[in-house]
């Protein structure tokens, strides 16, 4: 079914149609269209969803974290500071296995106080645990926050999953897009199955003390699950492209056979970059767009084959890691390089902070120096800020 | 109506086999409150005390679901198993009703919790919040909280030369609670079981979130004997520092009724952290400490309606 949404609308959307049994939330720009539209779905009767109406984000996660232990199918969404006062919580959803499903509609951070796009916020939570997914649009947001609880609930992973839509560039733009019916949905993702629940008849106890002798062996368990959970990811894109024709997985590459240079991103400048890309193919010019759907886990094997031809990589960091030698996407990327002998040259850019636009020219410009690099085999600035007045 | 001590189930939910300390009163509490549990319950705990020596993997002395996930959160976390549980009876995955307890110590109830039980309170989820008081962050060697009392010496509130131990007033809990316009709270101590399990009982029966705070003396925070630990928690309610009560649908109802006083003096001897207050330079402080306790026992009364004199 065809339709116009914005971003937010389309995650709310996806969440109605996943019948959730409890939605925790606290509004925050550019996220709060998402708790409004699902407040109207429970307002008008047309979801049984039992809605929290938290008095913060760390409350919020925090009954997420207590109605996905009880069994319970979970949604939040959150943005920026929400996501960072969520920050201690989100350990706690990954560690004690709730595949708790949220949207983090990708803002800056303070200070100073902004409220526009980059992906400060969901950086500054990498390590949490949790499976991350990233939308180029609308249409994506929906799509992927379906897949996201069958992924999440999956008897193997049990873990959580953000899907993450930039701030306004998506959150806020209308598109028309592709909704499945309710029936299609019911039939994709079937009621959750929980593999341990708090549950009167059989006590368990949940969230003990793990003193030296057993936190190292827990923790090694939750990264295993993490990384086997790559599987999944794989055969519910597959499964979700068999069902809908749009094919998920990892990542998705433009014009990569033949290339010589390549931008790698994460989110909506992928369509930039793609239509840039389209332009200069057009001119002759060997270039390509690599897109990650799928940052956490990271494809690390899947991400090096698809790279083996490539002389030259621009990688586009949408935050600052502060006093790093590169922005968080770009040091993966190289520490995925490490010892594999490939003679890849990486160049890093910082772009787009707070909302900051990135013009196709922009891109042009990160092609051409691209292509130069792939020329010469060198690279002339190791992290380079993209649109900034120095 | 007290309960009486052979009425008490047999059941023992909280296991022996912890690892907390002799004469410990949260622990006692603990096994109370349970008694007074009246079909499937599951128990929400903050980082504290009893959650730590409780569950050390791969032991737990808890026979009924338990939960532990941050400090601070209790009150989210049992809103969330709340509705969890409503949406799950809805689709036909949960026969019948689960009581669930939130039981936070006093950092984790007047300090760093208190958003979080104050948004379950506003939200009225159907959650009796237990707040077992010790009046210090006990497990982390003795540090002050907001229930610290004025004029006790925790590590972070030393009796020095200049300062004679915690500055300012305890929190008032059960007031605090009560503005939200809950229909039950109470306030409560291990030196008086019947009234105590009483109180949890009437808590779990109400509609709606209840909070019974309640007196649990720590010998180690305390410096007192363990033995000493009911006695104490009797003579906390016997010279007005900690008046008894129920707040029912914002009306104050006095537990024990007023008699003659034992005096301050009594109470704080037992107790290493109340040492320095009776030394001759500390005199003062005691006797403001005196008429603050005094004032405070007058508040309660008449807010219960009981003749003040």
């Amino acid at each position: 079914m065809p339709g116009a949404y914005t971003g937010d609308e389309a995650a709310a959307y996806a969440a109605k149609q996943c019948r959730v049994d409890v939605v925790a939330a606290y509004p925050i720009t550019p996220q709060t269209i998402i708790v409004e539209r699902f407040s109207d779905y429970v307002a008008d009767g047309e979801v049984d969803t039992k809605y929290l109406y938290a008095e913060s984000e760390h409350s919020a996660m925090s009954a997420c974290v207590g109605a996905s232990l009880a069994g319970a199918r979970v949604f939040t969404a959150t943005a920026s500071q929400g996501l960072a006062l969520m920050h201690e919580v989100l350990y706690l959803a990954s560690g004690l296995r709730c595949p708790i499903v949220m949207a983090v509609v990708n803002r800056a951070l303070s200070a100073p106080i902004n409220i526009h796009g980059d992906h400060s916020d969901m950086m500054g939570s990498r390590d949490c645990g949790w499976i991350q997914l990233y939308a180029e649009n609308a249409q994506e947001t929906y799509d992927l926050i379906v897949q996201a609880f069958k992924i999440a609930e999956e008897e193997t992973v049990q873990l959580p999953v953000t899907v993450n839509l930039d701030g306004f560039t998506v959150s806020h733009a209308t598109e028309s897009m592709k909704v499945l019916s309710d029936e299609d949905v019911d039939k994709f993702l079937p009621p959750r199955k929980p593999i341990f629940k708090v549950d009167p008849e059989t006590p368990i106890t949940v969230g003990a003390m793990a003193l030296p002798e057993y936190y190292y062996e827990v923790k090694r368990q939750q990264e295993e699950a993490i990384q086997k959970s790559k599987g999944v990811v794989k055969m519910v894109g597959d499964e979700y492209g068999k069902f809908t024709g749009r094919r998920y997985g990892f990542m998705e590459t433009f014009g990569l056979e033949d290339a010589d240079a390549a931008i790698m991103c994460l989110g909506s400048t992928c369509g930039t970059v793609r239509s840039v890309a389209k332009d200069l193919r057009a001119k002759g010019k060997k270039v390509g767009l690599i897109k990650l759907w799928t940052y956490r886990p990271f494809p690390t094997e899947e991400f090096l084959s698809t790279i083996k031809d490539l002389k030259a990589l621009a990688v586009m960091d949408r935050a600052i890691s502060f006093g790093a030698p590169y922005g968080a996407l770009c040091s993966d990327v190289s520490s995925a390089l490490q010892n594999t002998g490939m003679d890849i040259k990486v160049m890093n850019m910082i772009y787009g902070l707070g909302g900051r636009d990135t013009p196709p020219s922009t891109v042009r410009e990160v092609f051409d120096e691209a292509l130069r690099t792939a020329k010469t085999g060198r690279v002339k600035e190791r992290i380079r800020f993209l649109d900034v007045r120095e | 109506m007290m309960v009486a001590l052979k009425d008490l189930p047999k059941e023992e939910p909280y296991a022996p086999g912890h690892r907390l300390c002799a004469g410990c009163g949260p622990s006692i509490s603990v096994r109370m409150a349970l008694k007074a549990s009246r079909g499937p319950t599951v128990v929400v705990n903050a980082t504290g005390c009893v959650e730590v020596s409780t569950t050390i993997y791969p032991y737990t002395a808890w026979r009924i679901p338990w939960v532990h996930t941050l400090f601070e959160n209790i009150g989210a976390v049992a809103g969330g198993l709340e509705y969890a549980y409503e949406a799950l009876e809805r689709r036909g995955q949960l026969k019948g009703k689960v009581d669930i307890i939130a039981l936070g110590g006093d950092g984790g109830t007047f300090d760093i919790g208190i958003q979080a039980l104050s948004g379950m309170l506003e939200r009225g989820h159907d959650v009796v919040y237990i707040c077992y008081d010790n009046e210090a962050y006990m497990n982390t060697g003795i540090q002050r909280s907001g229930a610290t009392p004025r004029g006790a010496a925790t590590t972070t509130s030393p009796a020095g030369k200049v300062i004679p131990g915690k500055r300012g007033k305890k929190k008032d809990l059960a007031g605090i609670c009560a503005a939200h316009g809950i229909s039950y709270v109470a306030t409560a101590s291990i030196g008086f079981f019947g009234d105590y399990i009483d109180k949890v009982r009437r808590a779990i029966e109400v509609d709606g979130p209840a909070v019974v705070h309640v007196l649990a003396p720590c010998p180690l925070g305390w410096r007192s004997n363990p033995s000493d630990t009911i006695k104490l928690a009797k003579m906390a309610v016997q010279t007005g520092l900690f008046p008894i009560y129920e707040i029912i649908d914002g009306k104050y109802k006095l537990s024990l009724k007023p008699g003659r006083l034992i005096p301050l003096e009594e109470y704080l001897k037992l107790q290493g952290r109340f040492s320095h207050l009776l030394k001759p330079e500390f005199k003062d402080e005691l006797e403001a400490i005196k008429r603050e306790v005094e004032d405070e026992y007058k508040r309660i009364l008449s807010l219960a309606g009981e003749h003040v004199t």
